[in-house]
């Protein structure tokens, strides 16, 4: 029987053996993505050990900072939020018992020291074997706090968002959305985070709307189509329409104003560049029948549509823009059937965007046709003050020619100087705009909507400001708001 | 130097290592634990060694190296026990003591001849298949994470398996023992009481609802097989049947086809229905919630783990995060504190552990020594694999405990009993001829 024992046994050393195989497998090549698992209360407790890095806004001002504190005979950081709810949306939290979001998940890895830059992992080793505490590193964003509070008050008491960007770099000034939450309460008074008086339903204060919020963008998406049909060179800003007051689409009439019980109201002969001054439905309707749905999906997808904004925060906190179908985003596979043209041409149809997205289309215009990558983050330091990372701005792609976004520029100012969008009008500044007042299916309540840059001819600041449930239109409630953020920006004051 | 006096220098090395442990434990932990943690420490030392004087009298030429290796086991086991709930430590640490007591016990009763079990050998079989059918009478049995496993006598819990185990593989070694060279021809009518075990061994897999336990029962029985007829073919049919039988099961057994789909998809990006609580959740949350959250503590430890008492159990408001980390899971939080050198080193000491058993079978000049010997051992091993073989995804998970080191009584008290057999076997294998 020996023969067989001596088998025997080095099968159970094999059955052994295989054990060290698979624990190798787990504590070595594994480990990091089983780190990065969002369901790893273990990783993320564990990095309470951590003296998490700071966040701070462009000027220095701290949004995220730590407390110490003994639990158990060990010491622990806790995160603290200095600003509250000023920034809560974009920087988000960091929590035992409620996992993380916004920057706080997204840069965890930065904050944590645990990147794969080599100074970093020189420095954490060294720390580990001196037996200190590993100190993450610092993250310096691109919001300003001025900015950023001029939003958040000018959305209070409403539900929308508004996003002020750099169009020449894409760098983020503010990213706001109401209603909000006080991250400070995350971690032990979850539940007494709510939005009461909210005029939305659900207010979802933790939801932030300028990057996952999804809306219908009405007349502000006739920049879309204005861009496809000057850059496909089907139709000039003179090209001339006839205007009854309506477009006839399936046989059937499509009015051009926001309630079909209103006046008709019919402009003649206008031409491309007067529809976008004077918003006039019939005219896109008509475009986007001489179009095609297919050529305005192009264009979209060369603006951002139908993939996450490539912003800093977590993927789970953004959504993409397009045509949605049950909850869905919906790209058709035969748009001349699938698709009204008419009613996607001046934003209807089931068009849904998200702030950021219309911020990137103002954008792309101000910046000659070159859209530029939206970013928050400017640079990432670590415990010693060096620059770990630099975050460069970054061309995305070029949507359009210059010429068609020096035709389009001159028409969003006209909008703005003698058309829809007067109240965004600066004294002594060149403003370009485009207002939307989207059907929600209740008459009477309306997601409204304004985007713009300034100074036209050479922007520094481009908005978009998204409310919903407005009984008002884009020019009377986005456009007074757009106007003071760019205001802000552009004054000297506020560059500090 | 006299085997005797290796072991005791051995344990010598185990109490300071054990010593050391509950040492970095008390350190790692001075907030929640006292210097009583190290009283531990002296109390094994002492029951080491009255372990040890028991076998110098009854067993003086076994194996040195089997009962320090247990020790340490016993010991880390505890360790990490007491680590993670010092109060389960307590319970655990009497249970220990009854087992050194039924070890002594065992060692005392059998010293002259334990081979005058071989001619019980039907009343430990029956025994064992009574024992495995315990849990699944109604009113005895309780259910365990959907598994009947236990059985309980007022509030107290035992479970028969671990016990059934060990009289399986004195019965088998007893019949194949007697039946060995006509079952090596192939004598159909003498496979007859065989087939009545594997049967029984899928009876209980059915009936406790369990793969784990069949797959160990199973496994020693096809081991002991082979090793009394040297037929391989036996063994390839044995383990057809148990993959038509265990595939018979998966596709019947609701329970079964749950944890099968827990081991090969356990991470889903879209919610699953979750039978338990009746919603919609990702299974990460739901079934596969224990597998998922023992494997993130394996992953957390890294190279050189966290060390002993710096691991993370629970928030820093005490909510646990791994469940039961003391029995199922002791191995993946003693992976998280002792990392990947730590943790090999343990599983090096269970494979030298199951060496020196095979050592011993193939020392032993009797058959039914033999037998006993290799099927205690690859018992030991197998159970190993099935359980640590589950925490790290190699096979589907079922509650097994891991020897010598979870939490539990009838565990600690049946390991220590086939520590037990083994020196006894070992002792009468190296004796002089004229003894």
């Amino acid at each position: 029987m020996n023969r067989q024992i001596t088998k025997l046994a080095v099968a159970s050393l094999i059955l052994l053996a295989a054990l060290v195989v698979a624990t190798t497998y787990w504590q070595t090549w594994a480990s990091a993505s089983l780190a990065e698992k969002q369901d790893n209360a273990i990783q993320r407790v564990a990095q309470f050990r951590i003296k998490r890095g700071l966040i701070r806004a462009a000027d220095g001002t701290l949004l995220a900072t730590n407390v110490r504190r003994k639990v158990g005979g060990q010491t622990l950081y806790f995160r603290r939020y200095p600003t509250g709810k000023l920034f809560a949306n974009l920087v988000g939290y960091s929590t035992q018992v409620r996992s993380r979001a916004g920057l706080e998940q997204s840069e965890n890895a930065y904050l944590t020291a645990s990147n794969a830059n080599l100074s970093t992992i020189f420095n954490k080793t060294l720390d580990k074997l001196k037996g200190v505490t590993i100190t993450g590193n610092d993250l310096i964003l691109s919001v300003r706090p001025g900015i950023q509070r001029l939003a958040m008050q000018q959305l209070a008491g409403k539900c929308g968002a508004a996003v002020v960007m750099n169009p020449q770099t894409g760098k983020v000034y503010a990213l706001a959305s109401q209603p909000t939450y006080d991250p400070n309460l995350v971690e032990n008074h979850f539940n007494l985070i709510k939005a009461p008086g909210a005029p939305c339903h659900p207010a979802a204060p933790l939801l932030n709307r300028a990057t996952d919020g999804l809306f219908t963008p009405g007349s502000t998406f006739k920049v879309v189509t204005a861009t496809a049909a000057l850059d496909s060179h089907k139709f000039t800003p003179g090209s001339t329409f006839y205007d009854p007051g309506y477009c006839i689409e399936y046989g059937k009439q499509v009015s051009n104003a926001a309630s079909p019980d209103g006046p008709v109201e019919s402009f003649g002969h206008p031409t491309l560049a007067q529809g976008l001054q004077h918003s006039i439905n019939s005219v896109f309707c008509n475009v986007g029948k001489a179009l095609g749905a297919g050529t305005i999906l192009e264009y979209m997808k060369k603006f951002g549509f139908y993939k996450d904004p490539p912003l800093e925060t977590p993927a789970d906190e953004k959504v993409p823009s397009g045509l949605y179908h049950g909850g869905r985003l919906f790209f058709p596979r035969d748009p001349r059937t699938q698709v009204d043209p008419g009613r996607l041409a001046f934003g209807q149809e089931t068009l849904a965007v998200t702030p950021l997205q219309m911020a990137m289309v103002a954008s792309t215009v101000a910046n000659g046709g070159v859209t530029m990558e939206p970013q928050v983050l400017n640079r990432v330091v670590d415990a010693g003050g060096a620059t770990v990372v630099q975050v460069h701005p970054h061309a995305l792609r070029r949507v359009m020619s210059k010429q068609t976004a020096n035709e389009l520029t001159s028409m969003m100012v006209a909008a703005v100087n003698d058309g829809t969008g007067g109240a965004a009008a600066i004294p002594g500044i060149s403003v370009a705009g485009k207002t939307g007042t989207a059907e929600t299916g209740t008459t009477g309540i309306n997601t409204t909507w304004f985007i713009a840059f300034a100074p036209a001819y050479h922007p520094t600041v481009a908005v978009a400001v998204t409310l919903e449930n407005q009984t008002g239109f884009g020019g009377t409630t986005a456009a007074p708001i757009a106007k003071q953020l760019m205001q802000a920006v552009l004054s000297p004051r506020s560059n500090k | 130097m006299s085997l005797r006096n290796r072991e005791l220098l051995n344990l010598v090395v185990v109490g300071a290592l054990t010593a050391l442990g509950f040492a970095s434990v008390y350190i790692a932990r001075q907030a929640v634990v006292s210097t009583a943690s190290l009283s531990y420490a002296a109390l094994f030392l002492a029951l080491y060694l009255v372990a040890h004087l028991v076998a110098r009298y009854a067993v003086p030429y076994a194996d040195p190296y089997l009962l320090p290796m247990a020790a340490l086991l016993t010991a880390v086991g505890l360790t990490e026990i007491y680590r993670i709930h010092p109060r389960d430590a307590f319970r655990q640490g009497i249970w220990v003591i009854i087992a050194v007591g039924v070890f002594a016990g065992t060692l005392l009763a059998l010293r002259r001849d334990y081979r005058r079990l071989e001619s019980y050998k039907y009343i430990f079989g029956l025994t064992a298949i009574g024992l495995l059918v315990l849990p699944a009478l109604p009113g005895l049995g309780t259910t365990v994470n959907g598994a009947r496993l236990w059985i309980h006598f007022g509030s107290l819990q035992f479970q028969p398996g671990e016990i059934a185990k060990l009289c399986l593989i004195v019965f088998l070694a007893g019949y194949l023992r007697e039946k060995r060279e006509v079952l090596a021809q192939g004598r159909l009518k003498d496979f007859g009481p065989l087939l009545v075990i594997w049967g029984g061994a899928m009876l209980v897999l059915v009936e406790t609802n369990d793969l784990g336990s069949a797959f160990l029962y199973y496994g020693i029985f096809l081991a002991m097989l082979y090793v009394a007829t040297g037929r391989l073919l036996y063994t390839g049919i044995g383990i057809a049947l148990f993959l038509a039988g265990s595939y018979f099961v998966y596709t019947k057994v609701a329970h079964v086809h749950e944890r099968v789909t827990i081991w090969l998809h356990p991470w889903t990006d879209h919610k699953v229905y979750c039978a338990q609580t009746g919603q919609m959740l990702l299974r990460q949350d739901c079934g596969s919630y224990q597998l998922v959250k023992s494997l993130y503590s394996v992953g957390n430890g890294g190279w050189l783990g966290t060390g002993f008492g710096r691991g993370t159990f629970e928030t820093a408001q005490g909510h646990q995060l791994i469940p039961d980390l003391n029995t199922d899971f002791i191995y993946s939080a003693l992976a998280q504190e002792l990392g990947l050198i730590g943790i090999s080193a343990l599983l090096l000491l269970f494979m030298v552990f199951a060496l020196r058993g095979m050592r011993i079978a193939l020392l032993a000049d009797d058959g039914f020594s033999k037998l006993a010997a290799a099927g205690l051992t690859f018992g030991f091993a197998l159970q190993t694999f099935i359980i640590v073989g589950g925490i790290l995804r190699v096979l589907p998970l079922t509650g097994i405990t891991l020897p010598f080191v979870s939490y539990g009584g009838s565990s600690v008290v049946a390991n220590f009993v086939l520590l037990a057999g083994l020196l006894l076997i070992s002792n009468r294998a190296n004796a002089p001829r004229d003894a």
